[in-house]
């Protein structure tokens, strides 16, 4: 039981390390929380008759706004207000900031959306197409005589599916805890970016 | 064109991002394959990013599905 909880802390910790470094190890406790609900979230859903709270597009992005209210704050309490560097990377003639603030801006505030929305959609997307040949096998089934023998081919999908599912389920988990992660790392590192 | 056909059609044309989804993930796992192969020894290592780029390309396609969804039971 001990190694089991070390596995999962060394498996946060080190992806923390890699991606951004041992001074973000702060925010080590916050990953590792967002990392498991998500995967626990995720895996209630794949019982029969669970709900699946991740296939909500409240929850997913009450977590994404979190996630980049952190980073901002983050950033903005370690670097003062030198952290808007981040906007205009250092090196460019002055002509190209007039595209590239805009153009950062834009791709920095699209972050929490994408993080939301990915998550919702792998989840409610994997959901659907389960259903979908769920009832495709329950239409089969039901006209009788020689066409039910086709429910092999809806079920042997659903089931392939629902292999799938569990896959996407801890993937993106882990996608949304290692996004956190990448975008942790504009706080520590503003300069090269 | 009655606007209830065209609101299906609209769902169906959101549904060509998989093309790129599809091309997006199929390179992403032929070139991690063919850098593995290559120097087997550094694949482990990049297995995140592999991952990352699979899941980041996977969403491009789910915004597709997500525009469907849009299109069909919003308006």
């Amino acid at each position: 039981m001990q190694s089991l909880g070390e596995l999962c802390y060394e498996f946060i910790a080190d992806m923390v390390r890699d991606t951004v470094g041992p001074e973000a190890m702060r925010f080590m406790p916050f990953i590792f929380t967002l990392f498991f609900f998500i995967l626990a979230a995720n895996l209630i859903g794949m019982n029969p008759y669970a709900f699946t709270t991740t296939s909500h597009l409240a929850v997913t992005a009450a977590m994404a706004v979190f996630t980049i209210l952190v980073v901002i704050v983050a950033g903005i309490y370690k670097n003062g207000l030198g952290w808007f560097k981040l906007f205009a990377p250092a090196g460019l003639p002055a002509v190209m900031y007039v595209i590239i603030v805009p153009i950062e801006i834009v791709s920095f505030l699209a972050r929490p959306v994408t993080l939301a929305v990915r998550l919702f959609a792998n989840m409610t997307a994997g959901h659907i197409m389960l259903k979908l040949f769920a009832i495709f096998a329950a239409f089969l089934a039901a006209k009788g005589g020689v066409t039910a023998l086709g429910i092999i081919l809806p079920v042997f999908a659903t089931m392939a599916i629902v292999a799938l599912e569990f896959l996407v389920a801890a993937l993106q988990a882990f996608v949304f805890a290692i996004l956190t992660c990448v975008y942790l790392n504009d706080v520590y590192h503003v300069e090269h970016h | 064109m009655e606007a209830e056909a065209a609101k299906f059609i609209g769902a169906g044309l959101a549904s060509f991002a998989l093309v790129g989804a599809g091309l997006g993930i199929g390179s992403i796992f032929s070139k991690y394959l063919e850098g593995a192969l290559r120097n087997p020894s550094a694949a482990a290592g990049q297995r995140t990013n592999l991952l990352l780029g699979f899941a980041l390309c996977e969403a491009t396609g789910l915004f597709g599905f997500v525009l469907a969804m849009i299109i069909l039971f919003a308006f």
